[in-house]
């Protein structure tokens, strides 16, 4: 509305649009999270007495708990992030490329359904799946493959099964987009220039897919890093997931200034994780953002 | 299909099973939650024990009490829904000033800005939740100290699940609007004030209605955004739990089927919102 108005009411409109955008960027994000930085960064030393100090940083790398489940949290969080990476693909390319209108559309449709429901339900249906009086090991003992009921619950394999199902939309949603806008007649050229099906998806398909693929992987993975309600109910009750430490030093424990440290941590890992995926893929924050 | 693409048949085959595979996966889990809604059984299991609407209807008699009758779940989606009312109003009235001010204003840091705005979306929820957590507690306290108030809304309760939910919800909000207000033709607004229309008019009869697809379509994803939203929301819960936490709570003691009841009600409310979304807007994003 630039070309209206005298240049007070221009500034008077900015500083009225700024408003809202500051008081949520700075107050409840900036703010907020300096604060958490200082606490991490303080020691009690008596009652309502503090100190500057390491202390809660230094509790992390001493004791082996702590590091471990770091550690299992990003490992297991980068396999999730490639096994969703794996399986969507070739369905973001039956969207995009195998077929055509209603089917097409029908099936996007299809994919999102199951995302308008809560994770709580759906966890709660993998519970109902896998637990030792669920559904799969009935199934199997009357197969006759196991003798007696097996719980299927509480191992890594299961937490995997919940953490790709829940990230699942968020990888075929921008792998979709990105496989849509490749021109047909490229893939075709490149056959009819003797391209395998393979040198084709490597050459080709792959290289235009990647702003794509790096916005599904870096949401994936701060998904599932970040993830609470999946880990803890199909992973058991060990606190074996990054964010129950965190949780459970905040709220259980009332350690806010060790569950500050444990934040900032988890927040280092995903930003750095982000980065690389950046850095590796070539892609701009702005850009990759846009497209999830 | 692209014609001119060799695919064998066993590659063809291939794909075909592996596409029903993908949807049995997709959908297993609903159907099982829906399917033990019914089951006359005490608890969520096998095998199948014959229909009931028990755990909907039933009240208190052979210690069944049906979704209807059980109050705290009740008042939990009551609770839930009042946040997330307010966290939609919230989002959308910040997120369409936010898309005013990124596609409509030229200023110096607008670039630093947008790309702020997208941080929120970065942050894993469980961070946001305990950074505003201590902020806000940190804030209660000097206002304690300093003046003697007791700002009970900056204690863990419903005001700061808002907080914590707004915190990234209007960051959706503001992608979801500025990107239609970007495709809007200028030329329409300039004919407007040619005629003569002010300022106020022309945002009510021409620029407003024209986001009224994304307005409608951003609300719709924060309010279903905000009602299953668990990681923020759990750091933040004071006593009055939202149904996510409170679902949460009891799958972990081992709950009766009354909490498929409740998923069940969820999916028939969460589908018949995304079929008016699809018929209203089909170029709706998420």
């Amino acid at each position: 509305m630039a070309e209206v108005g005298s240049k007070t009411t221009r500034l008077l409109l900015l500083g009225l649009l700024l408003a809202p955008a500051l008081v949520w960027l700075v107050g409840v994000i900036l703010l907020p999270h300096l604060d958490l930085a200082l606490l991490s960064f303080r020691e009690r030393i008596g009652p309502g007495e503090f100190s500057w100090s390491l202390a809660q940083y230094r509790t992390f790398f001493a004791e082996p708990l702590y590091w471990d489940v770091f550690v299992r949290t990003a490992v297991i969080s980068v396999i999730a992030t490639g096994l969703t990476l794996l399986i969507a693909f070739p369905i973001a390319w039956t969207i995009a490329k195998l077929t055509r209108g209603r089917v097409s559309a029908l099936l996007f449709a299809v994919c999102l359904i199951p995302f308008w429901v809560s994770e709580t339900v759906r966890t709660l249906g993998w519970m109902i799946l896998l637990r030792e009086t669920g559904v799969l090991p009935a199934v199997l003992v009357s197969l006759g493959i196991t003798d007696t009921p097996v719980e299927m619950l509480y191992r890594d394999a299961t937490i995997l099964v919940g953490l790709v199902y829940t990230s699942l939309l968020f990888m075929v949603v921008p792998l979709y987009s990105s496989l849509e806008s490749l021109d047909d007649s490229l893939i075709e050229a490149a056959y009819d220039l003797g391209g395998s099906g393979w040198t084709v998806l490597r050459t080709v398909v792959i290289p235009h897919a990647a702003p794509g693929i790096t916005a599904g992987c870096i949401v994936v993975f701060m998904l599932t890093l970040g993830n609470y309600l999946t880990a803890s109910l199909l992973g058991g009750k060990n606190s074996l997931w990054f964010t129950e430490q965190i949780y459970t030093q905040f709220i259980t424990r009332f350690n806010w200034e060790q569950g500050a440290a444990f934040g900032f941590l988890l927040l280092a890992l995903s930003s750095l994780m982000v980065w690389l995926g950046l850095r590796l893929s070539g892609q701009k924050f702005a850009d990759v953002m846009s497209r999830t | 299909m692209i014609p001119s693409l060799p695919r064998p048949l066993w590659l063809r085959i291939a794909t075909g099973v592996f596409v029903a595979a993908f949807l049995v996966f997709l959908f297993l889990p609903l159907v099982t939650v829906a399917a033990f809604a019914f089951n006359d059984a005490p608890y969520p299991a096998p095998p199948w024990q014959g229909f009931t609407l028990d755990w909907f209807t039933g009240n208190d008699a052979e210690g069944r009490t049906g979704l209807f009758k059980d109050e705290e779940l009740m008042g939990s989606i009551l609770t839930s829904l009042l946040v997330a009312a307010w966290v939609t109003l919230l989002s959308v009235v910040v997120g369409t000033t936010n898309a005013f001010l990124m596609e409509r204003m030229r200023f110096r840091g607008q670039g630093l800005l947008s790309l702020l705005m997208l941080v929120p979306l970065v942050i894993p929820g469980v961070i946001l939740g305990i950074s505003i957590l201590a902020f806000a507690s940190r804030v209660a306290d000097l206002l304690g100290d300093v003046f003697g108030w007791e700002a009970e809304f900056l204690r863990p309760g419903l005001p700061l699940v808002v907080l914590g939910q707004v915190s990234f919800l209007i960051a959706i909000a503001t992608l979801t609007i500025s990107a239609r207000l970007k495709r809007f033709d200028r030329t329409l607004e300039e004919a407007a004030y040619n005629l003569g229309a002010s300022r106020p008019a022309v945002l009510a009869t021409i620029t407003l209605p024209y986001l009224r697809p994304a307005l409608i379509g951003s609300a719709a994803i924060v309010f279903l955004m905000s009602f299953q939203d668990f990681n923020t929301t759990l750091m933040l819960v004071g006593a009055d739990s939202p149904l996510t936490v409170m679902m949460y709570g009891r799958m972990r003691d081992g709950a009766t089927p009354v909490l498929n009841a409740v998923s069940v009600f969820l999916m028939v409310a969460s589908t018949a919102i995304a079929l008016l979304l699809m018929r209203g807007d089909d170029r709706r994003r998420t």
